[in-house]
Parts: C-alpha cells; sequence; structure tokens
C-alpha cells in the first residue's frame, strides 16, 4: 500500500500518495503547472521542461511531470525563478516556432499560444529561428499534413505512435539544432507505414500536424445549386462534437447535430449509423457462412478467425505488416463507404437524382476515413463514393463558421430512407461495439432467441481494457443451424493498435484459435478517433463511451436486422444479405503493402 | 621566473598490471562491506565529470534488490581534447576489468559492459582478447562475471550515463529523467554502477594499496591523483597523472609556454580561468582552496595572448549546438540562441546588453535543463563572456 507523505506546496501543506509526481500532487491541490510535452495518455518525457518548479534548497528546478514527490519537500510552482525560466523557454520555444498563428490551422486551439497568452509573451527579444531552416510541409497524405516548422519536438506524437499504435511512423532524427521528428528516410506521410489513423494529430499540441481539412471543398458544394449534398455522420461524432463547441466530455448531441447540419445546407442529412446496421446484417451472414463452411464444407480456404474491416486504420495496418492475414479480414467495407455506394445508387434512385450530381460528404471521428475514401477500389457506384471527409474537428468549424449557437439548436431528426438507426448502429463509437452488435445479429440469426445477456448488453465485450476476450456458447439453434449448437463462439476485442499487434501476434503464433476479432485501430474505438476533439484522454474517452451506451439504452431499436430502413433496402435494392448487389456494392478487397 | 614548484606527478595508473589477478584474489577475499568502507574512506570520486562519490555508489548498488543488475564501464570519452581514457584500455585493460569484476562481486552484478567510443573501435579487438584471459581467469577461479564490449554510436551525448543506457538498450541516445538514479534503476531496469574508465583503475589502485594510499594524495575533498590531458598552447601536450589540489597557477608554470592568457578547466563543458584568477583556482572537486575550486573530467586547454577568446567561446558552442540531444528546450533552442546570440553581438546586430539577456538564458538553462550538458552550457558561457566582455563586443 502506498503511504502518504506531506509536503508543501507553495506554502500550503499537502498529504500525498508516496510515488505521485509533484505535477500529479499540484493538480490535486487545485493548482495547475503548466505541460506541453505531457499527455495523460502518454509515458512520461519530460523534454519540454515548461513544468519545472522548485524544490526548496535545490539549486536546480524540478520536471513536475517527472519528480517523484518526497517526504518533507516544500514545492514552489509560481516562484521568481520558476517564472522567469518558464518564461525564457516559452520565448525559446517561440523564437525555435513559425508563430504565425494567424494564418495557422491550430490558431486557437494550440497548447503553445494558450501558454505565450498566459505569460504575456509581447516581445521577442531572441532570434528567430525558424525562418532560417528550410522547412517544407508534407502534403502528400490525404489524410495529414506535417508541417515542422510549427512542431515544438514534444515528441507526443513520436510516443503517441510506438506506445498506442507500435507502428512508429514517426520518429526523431538527427540531433541538436538539426533534431527533429522524421518519417523513414524523411520519405513523404503518403510513403511510408503510417495507417492515417490521426493519433498523433491528436496528441499534436501545435500545428504541426493537422488533419487535410476539405472545409472550402464542402462550402463550394454545398453553395452549388446544381449539387444535391448528403451528409452522413459516423455515430461516434454525437458524442464528442458537444466538446469542440462548448459542451462537456460525454454530452449526447445527435439533434443539434443534426439539426445544425440542416442549417448548414445539406441537402439531406443522413447517418452512418444506417450502414452500421447494414454492415452487421452483411457481416453477420458473413461470419456464420464462414463457419458454415469451415465446420461443416471443412473448406481449408477459409480464414478464421474473421476481423472486422470498419476501421480503415486497422485495415492499412494488416496490410503494412500482417498481410498474409488479409483473407481473415472480413470483405464488408466500412460503413462509411457502404453509405457512400448507397447514395450514388440506391438513395439517388429512390429520390430520382443524377449520382453524376450528387456530393456526398460524411462526418467522422478519424483521420484515415479521408484515406479510405480515396482508395481507387471505392467507386463502386460508378463515381468516387464518399466525396469529401470532414473530421468532428472539421464540421465543428463548418458550424462556428455559419455563425450557430450550437448549444441552443432544437434537435431535429435525421432525414429518411438512410437516417434511421438503432442502437447497434450507435455502439460501433466505443470500442466492443462492432461485436456486441454482430453478436446481437448473428446469435438471433442462429438461434431465434436474443442474446443470452440482460438487456441486449453485452458486458463481457464492453470496457476500456486493451484486449477483451468472451466466448459465447450457442444452445438450441435453428435447424438450419444445428452444426452450431453447442459450438463455442470465440471472440476478441482489441483496441489501439498496439493491442491489435497483441492479437495478430497471437493468432500468427497459433495460441489463439477465435472465431471473430474486432479490431479498432484508435484508443477506445472511435470514440477516441484521430478526429476527434482536442485532447482525447482516458478520461475524456471514459465519457464518450458511456455517452455511446446510454444512447443505444435509448433508442427503441437495439438489433440492426430490425432496422425497418434496412429492412426496406433489402426488400426494394439489395434483396438478400451477401447477394449480388451487395457484393458488387458493399464489399471489398484488400491489398498488400510494404513492410517499410 | 622563480616560482615554486609544486605539483607532484605520480604514478600509479600506468604501472604496470602483472598482478591483477593477485590484487583480484585478495580483494574478492574481502567482504563486500568491507571493499565498500575501503572506497568510502579512500573518498574517490567519479573521474567522468560529475564527481559522484564512488564508494556510495557502489554502496547503493549492493544494496538494491534485483534479480540483474550491471556494471558498466563507461568508455565514451566524448570530450574534444582528451584521450586518457583511451590510453588506459590500451595500456592497462587488466586493471579495469578487475576493478568491474569485484564491482560486480560487491554489488551482486554478474554482467559487466564496456561502453568503447565508437571512434575507438581500433582498441575492440585488443580489448576482446585481453577479455577473453580475463573470463579464462574468472572460469578457473570460479567467478561468475562476465564482460562484454557495446560499441558507441559516436555521439558525445552518449557517455551521458542514463543516455548510455537508452543506446545500450537499441534507442536513441537521449538521457532519461532522473530520479530513478542508475543505482536504482539504470541499464535493463535493473540497479547498475556506472562509472568511468579512470574512476575504475583508481579503485584498482585502492584494492592494491589500501584506501590510505590514496587518502593521502591530494587534499581535503578532492584525494588521490587525476590523469590530466593538456592540450593547447603549450610545449607539452599528453596525459599527466598528478595529484588533485594544484593551484591552476603551477599547473600553468608546468605547462604554460610563458604567454597564457587563460586556461579551459574541464573540456567545453568547463570553465574559463583568466590569467588574473591562476592563483586563486585549485583544480579539485569542491571547498573553498585558494579560491574556487573547480572539477574536471581531465581536460585541460591552455591558451596564450594570440587567441581569440570570441572564437574559443564559439567553437563551444558551435559544439554545444550539434552535440545537444536536442529532446530538452533549453538546450536545444539556447544552445542556437547563445551561438547566434554572440554572434549577432559582434557583428552589431544586438547591443551589448543582450549578452546580458544571453547570461541569464544560460542561468535558465543551467536550472532547467535535462541533463548535464544544458546545464553546464553556462560555464564556459558564462566564465568566458565576464571575463572578457571586450572581446565579445569588438
Ligand atoms: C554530456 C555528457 C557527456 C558525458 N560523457 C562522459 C564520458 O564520455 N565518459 C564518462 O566517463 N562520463 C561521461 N559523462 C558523465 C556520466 O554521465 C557519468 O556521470 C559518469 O560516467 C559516472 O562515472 P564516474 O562516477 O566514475 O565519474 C558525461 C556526462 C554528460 C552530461
Ligand atoms: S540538456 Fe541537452 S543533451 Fe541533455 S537532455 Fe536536454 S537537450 Fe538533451
Amino acid at each position: 500500500m502506498a503511504k502518504n507523505i506531506n509536503i508543501t506546496i507553495n506554502g500550503y501543506p499537502v498529504d500525498v500518495k508516496k510515488g505521485k509526481t509533484i505535477l500529479e500532487a499540484a493538480e490535486e491541490q487545485g493548482v495547475r503547472i503548466p505541460t506541453l510535452c505531457y499527455h495523460k495518455d502518454l509515458c512520461v518525457a519530460g523534454n519540454c521542461r515548461v513544468c519545472v518548479v522548485e524544490v526548496v534548497g535545490q539549486k536546480r528546478l524540478s520536471a513536475a511531470c517527472a519528480t517523484p514527490c518526497e517526504d518533507g519537500m516544500e514545492i514552489l510552482t509560481n516562484s521568481l525563478k520558476v517564472r522567469n525560466s518558464r518564461k525564457h523557454i516559452i520565448e525559446l520555444l517561440l523564437s525555435e516556432h513559425n508563430a504565425d498563428c494567424t494564418k495557422c490551422y491550430r490558431n486557437g486551439s494550440c497548447e503553445l499560444q494558450e501558454l505565450a497568452s498566459e505569460y504575456k509573451i509581447m516581445t521577442q527579444d531572441f532570434l528567430e529561428l525558424a525562418p532560417m531552416k528550410n522547412y517544407t510541409i508534407d502534403m502528400f497524405s490525404p489524410s495529414i499534413m506535417k508541417d515542422d516548422s510549427k512542431c515544438i519536438r514534444c515528441q507526443r506524437c513520436v510516443r503517441t505512435c510506438s506506445e498506442l499504435q507500435g507502428v512508429n511512423a514517426l520518429t526523431v532524427a538527427y540531433k541538436g539544432d538539426k533534431m527533429k521528428i522524421a518519417t523513414f528516410f524523411e520519405k513523404p506521410m503518403n510513403d511510408v507505414v503510417c495507417t492515417n489513423c490521426g493519433q498523433c494529430v491528436n496528441h499534436c499540441p501545435t500545428g504541426a500536424l493537422v488533419e487535410k481539412n476539405y472545409i472550402e471543398e464542402v462550402w463550394e458544394a454545398i453553395a452549388d445549386p446544381t449539387k444535391h449534398v448528403v451528409v452522413q455522420t459516423a455515430p461516434a461524432v454525437r458524442v464528442g462534437l458537444g466538446e469542440e463547441l462548448g459542451m462537456k466530455p460525454g454530452e449526447r448531441v445527435t439533434g443539434k447535430m443534426a439539426a445544425a447540419l440542416k442549417r448548414l445546407g445539406f441537402n439531406s442529412v443522413l447517418d452512418t449509423d444506417f450502414t452500421a446496421d447494414l454492415t452487421i446484417v452483411e457481416e453477420g451472414n458473413e461470419l456464420l457462412t464462414r463457419l458454415k463452411k469451415a465446420l461443416v464444407d471443412k473448406d481449408p480456404d477459409v480464414k478464421l478467425p474473421m476481423a472486422t474491416s470498419c476501421s480503415p486504420g486497422w485495415i492499412k495496418y494488416i496490410e503494412h505488416l500482417y498481410p498474409e492475414y488479409l483473407d481473415n479480414l472480413s470483405t464488408c467495407k466500412s460503413p462509411q463507404q457502404m453509405f457512400g455506394a448507397l447514395a450514388k445508387t440506391y438513395y439517388a434512385k429512390a429520390r430520382n437524382l443524377d449520382p453524376e450530381n450528387i456530393v456526398s460528404v460524411s462526418i467522422m471521428p478519424c483521420t484515415a476515413k479521408k484515406f479510405e475514401a480515396n482508395r481507387p477500389e471505392m467507386h463502386d457506384s460508378g463515381y468516387r463514393d464518399v466525396d469529401y471527409v470532414l473530421t468532428t474537428r472539421e464540421l465543428a468549424i463548418l458550424i462556428k463558421q455559419a455563425g450557430l449557437d450550437f448549444e441552443k439548436l432544437a434537435p431535429a431528426k435525421f432525414d429518411r430512407l438512410m437516417g434511421e438507426s438503432t442502437g447497434a448502429g450507435v455502439i460501433f463509437g466505443a470500442t466492443g461495439g462492432v461485436m456486441e452488435a454482430a453478436l446481437r445479429t448473428a446469435y438471433e440469426l442462429v438461434t431465434g432467441r436474443d442474446v443470452p445477456f440482460d438487456n441486449l448488453n453485452i458486458m463481457p465485450v464492453r470496457g476500456l481494457e486493451g484486449v477483451r476476450k468472451a466466448t459465447i456458447k450457442i444452445e438450441k439453434p435453428l435447424k438450419e443451424w444445428s452444426f452450431l449448437d453447442g459450438v463455442e463462439l470465440k471472440c476478441a476485442v482489441a483496441h489501439g493498435l498496439v493491442n491489435a499487434k497483441k492479437v495478430m501476434d497471437a493468432v500468427k503464433a497459433g495460441e489463439a484459435d477465435f472465431h471473430f476479432i474486432e479490431i479498432m485501430a484508435c484508443p477506445g474505438g472511435c470514440l477516441g478517433g484521430g478526429g476527434q476533439p482536442i485532447p482525447t484522454n482516458p478520461e475524456i474517452r471514459r465519457k464518450r463511451t458511456e455517452a455511446i451506451y446510454a444512447e443505444d439504452g435509448d433508442l427503441p431499436l437495439r438489433k440492426s436486422h430490425e432496422n425497418p430502413e434496412i429492412q426496406k433496402l433489402y426488400k426494394d435494392f439489395l434483396i438478400e444479405p451477401l447477394g449480388e448487389k451487395s457484393h458488387h456494392l458493399l464489399h471489398t478487397k484488400y491489398t498488400k503493402r510494404k513492410h517499410y | 621566473m622563480a616560482y615554486s614548484y609544486q605539483l607532484k606527478r605520480v604514478d600509479f595508473i600506468f604501472k604496470n598490471e602483472n598482478n591483477w589477478e593477485k590484487v583480484l584474489a585478495t580483494t574478492i577475499k574481502k567482504k563486500p562491506e568491507e571493499i565498500i568502507n575501503e572506497l568510502i574512506s579512500s573518498e574517490l570520486k567519479g573521474r567522468g565529470g560529475a564527481g559522484f562519490p564512488t564508494g556510495l555508489k557502489w554502496k547503493l548498488t549492493a544494496e538494491a534488490k534485483a534479480k540483474n543488475k550491471y556494471v558498466i564501464c563507461n568508455a565514451d570519452e566524448g570530450e574534444p581534447g582528451t584521450f586518457k581514457d583511451r590510453e588506459i584500455l590500451s595500456r592497462v585493460p587488466y586493471k579495469v576489468l578487475t576493478a568491474m569484476a569485484v564491482c560486480g562481486y560487491v554489488t551482486g552484478a554478474k554482467e559487466g559492459y564496456i561502453y568503447l567510443r565508437g571512434e575507438y573501435k581500433f582498441l575492440e579487438e585488443e580489448l576482446n582478447k585481453a577479455i577473453e584471459e580475463f573470463h579464462y581467469y574468472c572460469q578457473e577461479t570460479n567467478l561468475d562475471f562476465k564482460v562484454k564490449i557495446f560499441m558507441g554510436s559516436g555521439a558525445y551525448i552518449c557517455g551521458e550515463e542514463t543516455a548510455l543506457m537508452e543506446s545500450m538498450e537499441g534507442r536513441r541516445g537521449e538521457p532519461r529523467n532522473k530520479p530513478p538514479f542508475p543505482t536504482q534503476a539504470g541499464y535493463m531496469d535493473g540497479p547498475t554502477v556506472i562509472n568511468n574508465v579512470e574512476t575504475l583503475v583508481h579503485t584498482f589502485t585502492i584494492f592494491e594499496y589500501g584506501a590510505k594510499k590514496f587518502y593521502d594524495l591530494g587534499v581535503q575533498y578532492s584525494r588521490g591523483t587525476k590523469l590530466f590531458s593538456v592540450s593547447g598552447d603549450t610545449p607539452k601536450p599528453g596525459i599527466y597523472e598528478l595529484e588533485l589540489g594544484m593551484s591552476l597557477q603551477d599547473f600553468v608554470y608546468e605547462f604554460g609556454d610563458g604567454d597564457t592568457k587563460a586556461v579551459q578547466v574541464g573540456g567545453a563543458s568547463g570553465f574559463l580561468v583568466p590569467r588574473k584568477k591562476f592563483n586563486d583556482t585549485a583544480i579539485g572537486y569542491q571547498g573553498k582552496l585558494v579560491g574556487i575550486s573547480l572539477p574536471t573530467g581531465g581536460s585541460m586547454m591552455l591558451f596564450n595572448s594570440s587567441r581569440s577568446m570570441f572564437n574559443v567561446l564559439d567553437n563551444y558552442l558551435e559544439f554545444f549546438r550539434e552535440e545537444s540531444c536536442g529532446q530538452c528546450t533549453p538546450c536545444r533552442v539556447g544552445c542556437q540562441q547563445l551561438l547566434l546570440g554572440i554572434k549577432a553581438v559582434k557583428r552589431g546586430e544586438k547591443p551589448a546588453s543582450y549578452l546580458e539577456k544571453l547570461l541569464r538564458l544560460t542561468e535558465t538553462m543551467q536550472y532547467t535543463a535535462k541533463c548535464g550538458l544544458g546545464q553546464s552550457v553556462a560555464n564556459s558561457f558564462s566564465s568566458i563572456v565576464e571575463n572578457f566582455r571586450e572581446e565579445m563586443i569588438y
């Protein structure tokens, strides 16, 4: 058990648990110590030195984030020595930084800018270093832009890419004044093993890493009278968007979001949750088909475990690093791309629109979705299925630019045809959600009964543990599924690519006999996506997770196959799951990519 | 000129090592505590720069509870103008190995590493031969200790103990946060003694002759001898083993060319002492002997009146700007600002008063940089700027 020790912070005695850092102890006391390289998701680096504090009796200052409290410490967080040093450090960072704030995407949401403002840095006595360096902006990736002139070398992106994602696309190169954050051989971001997940963007304190934004393109489409602009919104957006617009983490803003989108001028406000439900019907059937082929037909070509395919970061990851398992991926497109393919076929036909004139926009918690929409395979409608992908953050910018008072908006409903969804679609936004939604449908398909969990809540697959495993025993199946009687369906759920790696390595080593695995590239699932509001951290993810499940719980329909619009879609258009039309529009294939 | 010649040259370090087997055998017959007490009473301090008491370092590691502990010999010797560790490793390698083995015996470490500077690759073969023979001896005498060479990458910062460990673990050589100190969690998170090559050889001297003999050399707070790499404007550059505590004036009498303007004590991260302060400066760890006393890793660079102190400083700052690992703000950006700042003052683009701003900046660097490199830039900067302000401006 950790003992308590006595310290003082700015003269006030405090009791803290042994092992706490000065930063944590101060935070508990309501004393904020500024930080830059510190992030609750990441290991402590202690390199920006902004959080230095004075420990009475020591000549040198200590980095509060990296220094554990010790008995009797007298800590000063705002002494003159601390202030002067801290100011110097901020000035130094600014001197190395391209501080052209008015032209920066992060203007107004930059941690360095905030700090400069807090310390009222009004002059720049130090020499401007940024203009002396030959900085270029890497704009090659469809998802992420990297501008080294804005980089403060806090290495949050490096730690993110390594600790959360295990990808290591970004590393530290060179030393001294040339030290920088670089890709492998400084190749452009689109030419390295980068999953486009955008976690680096989400963790960047400044404008050094930002999403490639398509704000102007979308405004132009909206303003074009010849265009019919449809918009879809991913499940996780509705539990994050509020944060960007002055609301607290975990606020559910589904209705306000729909209302805002209508006011922005989109012709039709639809829902990715609808195609999430569709994904479940297709993917659930695909899983059962694979099980049948494997268990009954003993078909050696059928690959198990089947892995989910909704997370484009995960897809690119497996394409690079585990290409021998591409056949294990569900062939289902992600909900975004199913939506895109249907928007310019099913929807166009039903609305009597020329698909040529439809502009399909999606609002995603994700930057990898921008890459996904850009994949050459994603043209099955005969056009580019999804034209523009905006992140949750970009949508917030649209809303602010339109001058909408978001909090005051009266909730509205999604438009019809592809706007109806069930709770199963909503939980796609949380890690474990696709698994849960699939099980709700598959179990019922097989047995004719509800999944044997209280109120359909499959608790074992929920939570924020990195890898979770669950087993569901199938009992008394319907006649046509009798081969599944007594079969224990083994499932695994992982989120964050470091955890994906654990699962894949277990599969590779033959240590895992899963039937079905769900993998989401981002920690927490989409609700912690790279396109979500900044900051995203463990506590905020927890709140968004609660919101997602609350949203599910409140919906009248909670099983994908019960979605009446899905039923109509099959009746009028697709005919049957895994049918020919589905095959053409809703399924895809994957590409092996290079390993380095 | 008449002067009192007070430099005491000594010869322990390079004295032949033929008796290493005997020294090793008799030393490890003693109890670990005895050996530690011997080291503590000798008051030997680390010769790698920071001057941490060696006995205490071994003691802390011995007391740390862990399955795997390590002994590392720091042979990264990156300071420009120093080559004493190279000499030691090529002339008396068995002393180093013996000291490492004793350290292993005392602390419970079974593995030792010599972190060899990349540029010293030419030593590797000979050293490996010595290690092989040493292992043979250990096997014969049932001493469970193995030594491996780890080739460094050639970066100055990798001489910093925690950056060195990062580099050994296959990561980029960036200094870690302290605490934890290596004695608690060092290489592979195991308690680790990391000592400079020379420090280890001094322990050998102590094992061989006893603590008293070592303690009797030098002065209070600075016991024993030290190897100095003498360079610059001197008629006799080279390596000399001298007693600690000498006054800088005596040193200059011995090594100067008659026109010594200043001496840089301790290399780029050390201090520049102008002529007028030679008499008040002693070479040692701490305490007020003559006036101030300056610790050093052993580099002594003499400058005569033909040298521009601006250029000297410019050189050092260039070195730091490049050799900083670049991770922490005060050091990475501070070094650039200092270097470009003195140039700007020199060119008249910044007023002379800008030097004061830079001096305050070095203070911040000293207080806030993550490791010794950034913290000690202030040493040369302030000692040069304060003593040779005029040369900085005109
Ligand atoms: C920038 C920097 C470079 C260093 N380089 C060396 C080196 O090359 N060799 C060395 O022994 N110690 C070097 N040190 C000191 C080590 O960090 C460490 O204090 C030393 O190895 C401890 O050994 P000692 O107690 O025997 O002196 C360096 C320190 C810093 C901050
Ligand atoms: S002081 Fe310099 S060398 Fe040391 S950690 Fe900071 S940047 Fe790296």
